[in-house]
């Protein structure tokens, strides 16, 4: 590889990152401006008009208006939140359950490594959208939940994180092993087991703040594909319950509507695509600045 | 090899019956009871009798004896029917199969055919404008809600140029020009969620093989870049890349659910769907297991084959 071409290379790759980066604290921003989108055009987020039912692009309604005569532009915002909210969650989650079964398994070694990482692998191999359903049409009430929660209208939102996070930790959990493993060799960690510290004391102290990249890589990455997951099951009508918008669920009509409002159906996805390629290309950035030994390329 | 062919024999034995264990347990906790169903669809049943068909099926008896005595059954061949059917559910999953496993067939043809060919262009020329291109390509590929890509192309396709259906079986009987028209779609859908994974891995191979020696030995004898590839590069590089394509098999049905849901095609996807939410517990049931064995056994078969293919795979060290 010559000095133009590795140039033109990090060029390229950061700069794809920054851009996600910066995509993303707009996206961020515009989630958060919802209440001032609300103010700004005189609406709110659930106010149906059926006089209004898909409205043109116009000063009152920017991006138009869906089924309902409901603002498009702020329901986005709103559904945005939702989205992200979620991904954030359940990738902070996912990360968490990673981190533990990769440390374990990359420490302790021997059975208990290889039963774990054989269960990662498995799971890695599962078909997990039918097992998803099936996840999300469980009756919370025959879990013993009360009645009053397991039928709560919000009560969805913390179902699909467990639920997301239940499948997201796989990544986490090979790259920390993975990981561990160089570290558990390093001369201050042998250092540290020669005089005596004890295993848990090891971990945390001296091997725990040496995977800070490779678990900030592997959450990142993960979390585009968390939003998907999300996006998936709110579409098909076992996430996020409306009138809770959220761009996945935004899209359940549009099917069937595709001929009268074909910009219902354009909207919510392209935010779906946006944020979940900025995270994997941030990801992707952040893999070469943070963790480029990890790289199985 | 025999030692390595009876452990992942073992491995993948253990996961369906966890598996099993874990759907039979989710299934109960669906929303709904079998008993309770057959009661709002006949009014005249009473209690007492909503009691002794219980008894009759054995629903009085605790989870873990229920379970028992499903596996005993499935374990002889018996899996019972359908409700919303009312088929014996293998006749209904094996028919609904067929019509998946000619879809993903069908999408993984033209994911390879596509994807070798872009990951060898992308590998060839590393860090080149070609290659930064394709990787743009692959990442809006993965980071594509399958969904979103269903819908956008039905909108471009079928409402806006009016040339393909928007639905994967059309009505009556049709010759097999409209049959296939109707596969279009799908196939282009589910083939999107695959590719930019698949290319990836071929230009990551590609490009590990062409770091080897014997390839540098093969340019001093005066081989051209193009004999390299074929004869030496690309046999070598595309071992790994079945382990992984037979790895993706289980997302490739995820992705399968999502294309058959889109455009309603009748296959495995949209049939979990419906039982799922039509509280076809047993279809549901066996419908999870079944995927899941087609799943694992893919991936049990690309082992065999990866040891067949590679002698310099010894499975006696793979615990280290």
């Amino acid at each position: 590889m010559n000095i133009q071409s590795r140039f033109i290379r990090n060029l390229l790759r950061h700069r794809l990152a920054m851009i996600s980066f910066v995509i993303l604290i707009i996206l961020i921003g515009f989630t958060l401006s919802a209440p001032l989108f609300e103010l700004l055009l005189d609406t709110q987020m659930s106010a149906i008009d059926l006089f209004a039912r898909f409205g043109p692009f116009s000063l009152e309604h920017p991006l138009g208006t869906d089924d309902l005569g409901r603002d498009l532009l702020v329901r986005l915002a709103y559904g945005g939140r939702i989205s992200l909210i979620v991904g954030f969650t359940a990738a902070i989650f996912s990360a968490i359950i990673g981190t533990a079964i990769g440390l374990t398994a990359g420490y302790r070694g021997g059975w208990l490594d290889n039963f774990l990482m054989r269960t990662t692998d498995s799971v890695i191999a599962l078909p997990l959208l039918p097992l998803l359903i099936v996840l999300a049409a469980v009756d919370l009430e025959k879990l013993g939940i009360p009645a009053q929660i397991a039928y709560h209208s919000d009560i969805g939102l913390y179902k699909i994180i467990v639920i997301v996070s239940l499948v997201g930790w796989t990544g986490v959990a090979r790259l920390v092993r993975g990981s561990v493993l160089t570290l558990r060799e390093q001369p201050y960690v042998q250092a540290a087991t020669a005089m005596g510290v004890r295993g848990r004391r090891i971990v945390l102290v001296h091997i725990l703040p040496g995977l800070a990249s490779p678990i900030i890589v592997a959450t990142t990455l993960s979390v585009g594909n968390i939003i998907l997951f999300e996006s998936i099951l709110s579409f098909l009508g076992l996430g996020i319950n409306p009138p809770t918008p959220s761009w996945g669920n935004m899209l359940t009509n549009a099917q069937e509507l595709i001929w009268e409002a074909p910009t219902l159906a354009f909207f919510p996805g392209v935010m779906i695509f946006l944020t979940v390629i900025s995270f994997n290309f941030l990801g992707d950035g952040l893999q070469d600045a943070l963790a480029p030994k990890s790289r199985n390329r | 090899m025999a030692h390595f062919l009876l452990s992942r024999l073992i491995q993948t034995a253990s996961v369906v019956l966890l598996m099993s264990f874990v759907c039979y347990m989710l299934l109960g906790l669906m929303p709904g009871d079998p008993v309770d169903l057959l009661i709002s669809a006949d009014p005249r049943l009473t209690a007492e009798d909503a009691a002794r068909i219980k008894a009759i099926y054995g629903l009085d008896e605790p989870l873990h004896q229920r379970y028992a005595n499903w596996l005993v059954a499935a374990l002889q061949g018996e899996f019972g029917y359908s409700r919303l059917y009312a088929k014996p559910v293998l006749i209904v999953l094996w028919n609904a199969l067929q019509y998946t496993l000619v879809l993903m067939g069908l999408a993984l043809l033209v994911s390879i055919s596509i994807a070798i060919p872009a990951g060898l262009l992308a590998a060839r020329r590393i860090h080149s404008l070609t290659d930064y291109s394709i990787n743009m390509i692959c990442f809006a590929g993965i980071s594509v809600p399958p969904f979103w890509l269903a819908l956008m192309l039905i909108l471009l396709f079928s409402v806006i140029l009016g040339w393909l259906p928007a639905n994967a079986l059309p009505l009556g009987e049709v010759g097999f020009v409209e049959r296939a028209k109707g596969l279009i779609l799908p196939v282009i859908t589910l083939a999107m969620v695959s590719i930019g994974g698949v290319t990836r891995y071929v230009r990551a191979s590609l490009h590990d093989s062409m770091q080897q020696d014997y390839i540098r030995t093969a340019f001093s004898k005066g081989l051209s870049e193009r004999q390299v590839i074929k004869n030496h590069a690309l046999r070598n590089s595309m071992i790994p890349v079945v382990t992984i394509i037979s790895l993706d098999v289980g997302a490739f049905f995820s992705g399968a659910l999502i294309t058959e849901f889109m455009f309603g095609y009748p296959g495995m996807g949209k049939l979990l769907f419906d039982a799922v939410l039509g509280s076809d517990y047993n279809l549901a049931l066996v419908g999870l297991l079944m995927v899941t064995c087609v799943t694992l056994t893919a991936n049990f078969l690309a082992d065999i084959a990866y040891a067949a293919l590679d002698p310099r795979i010894s499975y006696r060290t793979e615990n280290k």
